[in-house]
């Protein structure tokens, strides 16, 4: 029995957000595909606008089926309440939109997803918003790099491409101590895998394109808030929360709401204005997904750990990064953090260079070549060229890309298919 | 809006509205370990609606100081306190779990300063297991859980929030986190040693209304008729499905509740 709930993790995949439909007694969550509601009468359109009444007005600021999937996510992170978005760079926006504006300042990983680096170091700056960008596994650094003018720290609880496992207690004392919260991207690992909120991080966003929706059908993030980050005792860090806004009734979101302030401003005013939202359909997905995410992630990581004792001894391979590898600089961490196992996305780094990689990949038949992770199917991609393609090659080299790095994220396929390909794509690479 | 009573610094939310002395007030009084926030939609609709709302922090509790009041009898007196610092002749007292018992012991008390009481999530009297309050003073999260888990019905433990998006019993164990850590025990042991409770019953003069949920296992709502024969005008209004945290798990249902019997 776990104090956000009193039913086990597997259930709440299943279950967590929905009850069965009580017109029709539809037991799998309906897709409400439609823009607006209809008011019951003058009095509760009232009601619903003034948030003295809950329910749904218009989809772009929440809708049914997107609440399943909000509650379900939050039910198994232990938070408070979700957000979905349109996307997980969707979900990185909201949150950092609402917690801060020009003149701000971020303190994060520089191990990052591509589309993560860009917004913070290219695109935000544009909005007045700048980011110091800190080697994850240097504590100092994260201390060091907070500013007056920093709002929030950010990093991934495995970080891409190197899997750099976030010390997301060490670092979630830091920020505290500095009076800011922690914001993971816990997309690589899920909540199967890791509880942030549990290690003391805040706030968190997937990307449920990936292993949450788990079939690469749809793309969507979702934001989830822990409520335990206490807006107030900041001395004035966050007036977004805790001062009046002019733009929905003066509302005061922390005394409105002690533990949900943040994702209150989130939605009422983060969805009504970017409107960076999920479509219904894209939901239920999702839902579809996470009903299955224990089992699947669990054979993730079994027949990752299988091609990785494959590809660790092998002679065309010259390195191997994984954290359940003793040679992985965060092995005790992993140990520590992620004890059922380090998700299935990792990378190596084939001997002979690009041209190798280039062989590789082209002779793979069960690894499809594309830009995604987290799908059922197993999929490779070389990041250098790729993903990380903006990236200068000094920050492709502190982020722990070489031009030989293969990146794959193993999927659901019969282990045994999958080492064959790799293998002979292996062979190939090597008389490239 | 911060208010001072006997001499410490409290605070009641007045719904997004400035607070009006003048239009009939309604006192919302929340239960152990939690403050004003449990009130939110209610507490809005009042205020938007021709009242004026104060919607507590009790004392040592969110934003109001303490110190800490051990008994039903001493927070009941600080209720009415509050009503002085606000320049408030006579309100309606809504009450859940141990606010409950805070607004019958006012009740009973105070008779010309209370208009009428309703009391969400009720028993009179209100036990405490020795385990719980055990656990309450030495192994708070343990106790938080426990309190946790038996506070919501099917809705609070699947979901199916009416407030979209939000995991209920999340944010109840975030809010009870919240708190100082000895606020728990004190309340449930204030709870628990609060036997006046029939008596105050029969001296209360005021409308009552009783409003239970059909699956409280904090508050049974078997003890409802017995408590409202009790009381000299009172009904009970039962919400179908839900557990303790009626506010959270059926704010609709309780606020037509309210409506009907303080509105109408």
């Amino acid at each position: 029995m776990s104090k956000t709930s009193a039913y086990n993790f597997d259930t709440l995949s299943l279950h967590a957000g929905q009850a069965p439909d009580t017109q029709y007694g539809a037991r799998a969550a309906p897709i409400y595909l439609t823009t607006s509601f209809v008011f019951k009468d003058a009095d509760q359109a009232a009601a619903l606008f003034n948030m003295e009444r809950a329910g749904h007005v218009y989809s772009r600021i929440s809708n049914p089926t997107n609440a399943v999937l909000e509650e379900r996510i939050a039910a198994l992170e232990g938070g408070v309440g979700a957000i979905a978005a349109a996307s997980g760079q969707a979900a990185l926006h909201l949150a950092i939109a609402t917690l801060m504006g020009a003149g701000a300042h971020i303190v994060a990983s520089r191990s990052l997803y591509g589309g993560s680096h860009n917004l913070l170091e290219y695109t935000l700056p544009r909005f007045g918003i700048e980011t110091s960008f800190v080697d994850p596994r240097d504590l100092g650094a994260w201390r060091a790099a907070i500013r007056p003018n920093t709002r929030l720290l950010f990093g991934e609880t495995l970080g891409n491409p190197g899997l750099d496992v976030l010390d997301v207690p060490r670092v979630a004392e830091i920020a505290h101590a500095a009076g800011l919260p922690l914001m993971v991207d816990s997309t690589f690992t899920t909540p199967y895998l890791m509880r942030p909120f549990d290690l003391g991080a805040d706030l968190l966003f997937h990307s449920a394109t990936k292993f949450l929706g788990g079939h690469g059908v749809a793309i969507g993030g979702l934001l989830v808030d822990s409520g335990k980050f206490d807006w107030e005792k900041t001395g004035g860090k966050f007036p977004t929360l805790t001062e009046p806004y002019s733009g929905f009734h003066g509302m005061d979101f922390a005394e409105e709401s002690t533990v949900a302030a943040f994702l209150l401003r989130a939605r009422r005013e983060g969805l009504r204005d970017f409107g960076a939202c999920m479509s219904p359909m894209t939901a239920f997905q999702l839902l579809q997904g996470m009903e299955t995410l224990p089992l699947r992630m669990q054979r993730h990581v079994d027949n990752t750990r299988k091609v990785i004792a494959h590809l660790a001894s092998h002679a065309a391979v010259e390195s191997v990064s994984y954290p359940e590898l003793e040679s992985h600089p965060d092995h005790a961490l992993a140990k520590q953090l992620l004890p059922k196992g380090c998700g299935s996305v990792f990378s190596f780094v084939l001997k002979g260079g690009r041209a190798a990689g280039r062989k590789f990949i082209e002779t793979l038949r069960v690894f499809s070549h594309l830009a995604n992770v987290g799908d059922a199917k197993s999929l490779v991609i070389h990041p250098a060229s790729t993903t990380h393609f903006r990236m200068s090659d000094a920050a492709l080299r502190a982020s722990g890309i070489h031009e030989g790095t293969v990146r794959l994220s193993i999927g659901l396929e019969d282990p045994q298919d999958l080492i064959a390909d790799l293998e002979a794509g292996l062979r190939a690479s090597q008389k490239a | 809006m911060e208010f001072t009573v006997n001499n410490a610094r409290a605070y009641a939310y007045t719904g997004g509205k400035p607070f009006n002395p003048e239009l009939p007030c309604v006192v919302f009084i929340h239960g152990a370990e939690n403050d004003h926030s449990v009130w939110g939609l209610q507490s809005r609709w009042f205020a938007h609606h021709g009242f004026s709302v104060l919607a507590v922090d009790l004392p040592g509790h969110g934003r109001s100081d303490g110190p800490l009041l051990p008994s039903v009898e001493a927070q009941a007196g600080w209720i009415v306190a509050l009503l002085d610092a606000a320049g408030v002749k006579q309100a309606a007292l809504v009450g859940h779990s141990m606010g409950s018992l805070i607004s019958l012991e006012a009740a009973s008390r105070f008779p010309e300063r209370i208009s009428k009481i309703v009391l969400v999530g009720t028993a009179v009297p209100m036990p405490v297991s020795e385990a719980l309050l055990t656990a309450a003073r030495e192994v708070r999260p343990k106790a938080e859980g426990m309190v946790n888990v038996w506070s919501h019905g099917p809705r609070g433990a699947l979901g199916g929030n009416t407030v979209p998006g939000m995991w209920m019993m999340g944010a109840s164990m975030r809010l009870m986190e919240r708190a100082a850590p000895e606020v728990l025990f004190n309340d449930l042991n204030a709870c628990n040693a609060y036997q006046r409770g029939m008596e105050a019953a029969a001296q209360a003069q005021c409308p009552a209304l009783l409003v239970v949920g059909s699956r409280d296992m904090m508050t049974s709502p078997r003890g409802a008729p017995k408590l409202a024969a009790a009381l000299q005008d009172a009904r009970i209004a039962s919400i179908e499905g839900s557990g303790h945290a009626l506010m959270a798990e059926y704010p609709d249902a309780v606020l037509d509740a309210l409506r009907s019997f303080i509105a109408s």
